[in-house]
């Protein structure tokens, strides 16, 4: 019992750590794209990435204050996302997502490769750039902390504070879109693109603006992934990240404005707490009802991918009994199936 | 029957405080009109000039010369890929033709795409509705809307911009629903209505941008007849205010009714223009529709064959002599189409 307790609380922890600042931040953008707009951005990692590195090279490589490190990270999201959008998005909404989901790959693979060592360290990463946040912080970063019994660093606990306040602007500035008219055009392009050019609204305008504002949000989630873990290597980076912020966005309910937040909290809890329950299951001697002992059939290296099965069996359950997330419109939801 | 005027176009007419009994000055105007193909208009809204649209080897629409009244309501009929819909993707921009020239206004419309011709004032709604089925009904007029200033992005964060913009949109929304008779139903997903609703709702979303010329793709089909009186209705009152109308429509009941002029095409082409009534008289309309020579009475000629032929059969069973029998039937068989 006190195994789960503890485990109750890992995954608390694990809620409101720079890891789900991350996922939320990439589901807000996600939200804007595919939530709002009908976008389908497989790629959203890339933009994370660019951030990331935007600050790891510009600190470290070029020795630029940290804050233009972050200017040049956005801006680089920015440029990717009219890359991408230009040639695509006049075209169906099928070869957007080709083309993301192609070049978040291909970006990974270009920046890990030994051509680019100079610039990225390639698979070597980049660790010595965070110190200019974390010198930000008003108090003492080496100093451990307990907050309801749970442990932080001073450092966690200043890339969190920072990475919170970020996903909470975002809402807001989200909330704000969504509710004007520029937000009602783009649920129009989700709609029905042909019918939104019928009444004269530049449709290839606001999809390109959709494509760069969720590119910026992703961006921002990859500079705080950036600065909590303080290394940047390029694997980090898999595209998977991509897919667990759909997951988080789909749990947590897609065009609401908190819909990412708690889906992404939701999902790290998961997570978190499967990993540790399971593990405590697996070293103690529980034996299920007698019949077997659960350390003679699972290891520990299994505990990795059970979380995953149980988080897959969790969104099936979802999808099944409450189609549109948790904070979703079921009426809404079901209008698709006409 | 169309002969009794519909209650729903004399309620709403006096609704929109017209007289009961609205001169068509379209109709007047166009009464002088030779009944001929590609005729020049008193007074052209929309002129086509060589359009051809062809999708690999079929020609879609190849029309030489079309002009369409100011303040009329045009009929455009034709049967199954006659190639109506076509023309109205081209005009409104949806599709770009392979050669020819066409204006709105004596601005031409060639390459503009179609948010662009819908900004200067041509609209048009589509045989399969668009109803944004997510959003609610009043989301979706106050999306007709033209020019919005919260629709800029920069704008759109700050409320005290456009605020009052959308009052006023929201009202003139709300009159309009009230017209069409959806005002119980603005908070609902637009994905909830009928069909014959959803065609309602996308006429009203389209007269949310003050259009000059509406064009509607078979605003009827569909449609139960208790609801396309009172659509017939809505398109006359467009008219009243001083619309240009195009419609694609099959019911001809509905196009003799309502219409000004109507263009016939079939195969892509102009075959036939000219009043509703002059339309079911015209051979080459006939022909379009029911196939050359459906009906048509039997030459003496032709009597002439089929009664030898009927009587070289009735000698073959006779057994009479083989001279009859075998002249006969060369004979028929030479003859027979």
């Amino acid at each position: 019992m006190a195994d789960l307790l503890d485990a109750f609380t890992l995954g608390v922890r694990a809620m409101f750590a720079y890891q789900a600042v991350f996922f939320a931040l990439l589901a807000i953008g996600l939200n804007v794209h595919f939530g709002y707009t009908g976008l389908l951005n497989f790629g959203q990692i890339a933009f994370a990435m660019l951030g990331g590195f935007g600050i790891a090279i510009s600190v470290s490589k070029w020795d630029l204050p940290f804050w233009v490190g972050v200017l040049i990270g956005i801006a680089a999201a920015v440029l990717l996302a009219l890359l991408l959008g230009l040639p695509t998005l006049r075209l169906r909404a099928d070869y957007l997502a080709i083309v993301t989901i192609a070049s978040a790959e291909a970006l990974r693979l270009l920046f890990r490769s030994g051509g680019s060592t100079e610039l990225t360290n390639s698979t070597q990463g980049i660790s010595d750039f965070n110190g200019g946040f974390l010198s930000l912080a008003p108090w003492d970063v080496a100093k451990r902390y307990d907050i309801l019994g749970t442990r932080w660093s001073g450092g966690e606990l200043w890339v969190i504070t920072v990475g919170w306040s970020l996903v909470a602007l975002s809402c807001l500035l989200v909330w704000a879109l969504m509710r004007s008219p520029w937000g009602r055009v783009l649920r129009a392009v989700r709609e029905d693109e042909d019918a939104a050019r019928a009444l004269g609204k530049n449709v290839y305008a606001f999809k390109m603006q959709s494509l760069v504002l969720g590119g910026i949000f992703g961006a921002l989630g990859g500079m705080i992934y950036a600065v909590g873990t303080g290394s940047q290597n390029p694997d980090q980076y898999q595209n998977a990240n991509t897919f667990l912020a759909y997951g988080a966005l789909i749990l947590g309910g897609a065009a609401r404005v908190l819909g990412p937040v708690i889906g992404a909290m939701l999902l790290w809890f998961i997570i978190a707490f499967s990993d540790s329950a399971l593990a405590a299951l697996v070293s103690g001697d529980n034996s299920f009802f007698g019949l077997f002992e659960w350390g003679d059939l699972l290891s520990t290296t299994d505990i990795a991918y059970i979380r995953f099965i149980i988080i897959g069996l969790g969104l099936m359950l979802l999808m099944i009994f409450r189609p549109q997330g948790i904070l979703g419109d079921r009426r809404e939801v079901m209008l698709d199936a006409r | 029957m169309p002969a009794d005027q519909p209650h729903g176009a004399t309620a709403a007419s006096q609704l929109s405080g017209a007289p009961a009994a609205p001169a068509r000055l379209a109709q007047a105007a166009l009464r002088d009109v030779p009944w001929e193909i590609g005729v020049a208009k008193p007074d052209p809204a929309i002129v086509v000039d060589g359009v051809t649209r062809t999708f690999g080897g079929l020609t879609a629409v190849s029309v030489d010369h079309l002009e369409i009244q100011r303040g009329g309501i045009t009929g455009l009929i034709g049967p199954n890929g006659a190639g109506k819909t076509t023309l109205f993707n081209l005009l409104t921009g949806f599709d770009q033709p392979n050669a020819g020239t066409w204006s709105f206004d004596g601005r031409s419309l060639g390459r503009l795409s179609p948010h662009q011709v819908a900004r200067l004032g041509v609209v048009r709604t589509f045989q399969l509705t668009k109803a944004l089925s997510r959003l609610t009904v009043l989301q979706n007029m106050l999306l007709g809307a033209k020019d919005q200033r919260g629709e800029g992005f920069f704008r759109s964060l700050v409320p005290g911009v456009w605020k009052k913009e959308e009052a006023a949109n929201t009202e003139k929304a709300l009159e309009l629903l009230a017209r069409f008779k959806l005002d119980a139903k603005k908070d609902d997903f637009a994905g909830t209505l009928s069909g014959g609703q959803r065609k309602l709702l996308e006429m009203a979303r389209a007269l949310m941008s003050d259009p000059k010329v509406v064009m509607l793709d078979e605003p009827m089909a569909g449609v139960n007849p208790a609801l396309t009186q009172s659509l017939l209705g809505h398109v006359k009152d467009l008219r009243e205010q001083g619309m240009t109308v195009i419609f694609v429509e099959h019911d001809m009941d509905v196009v003799r009714d309502i219409s000004d002029w109507v263009v016939v095409m079939a195969a892509g082409r102009v075959i036939a223009e000219g009043p509703p009534e002059s339309i079911s008289q015209n051979q080459a309309v006939v022909d379009a529709y029911l196939g050359a020579h459906h009906d048509a009475p039997l030459t003496i000629e032709e009597e002439d064959q089929v009664l030898a032929e009927a009587e070289a059969a009735i000698a073959r069973e006779e057994g009479t002599t083989g001279e009859v029998l075998t002249s006969e039937r060369t004979d028929g068989e030479g003859t027979q189409r």
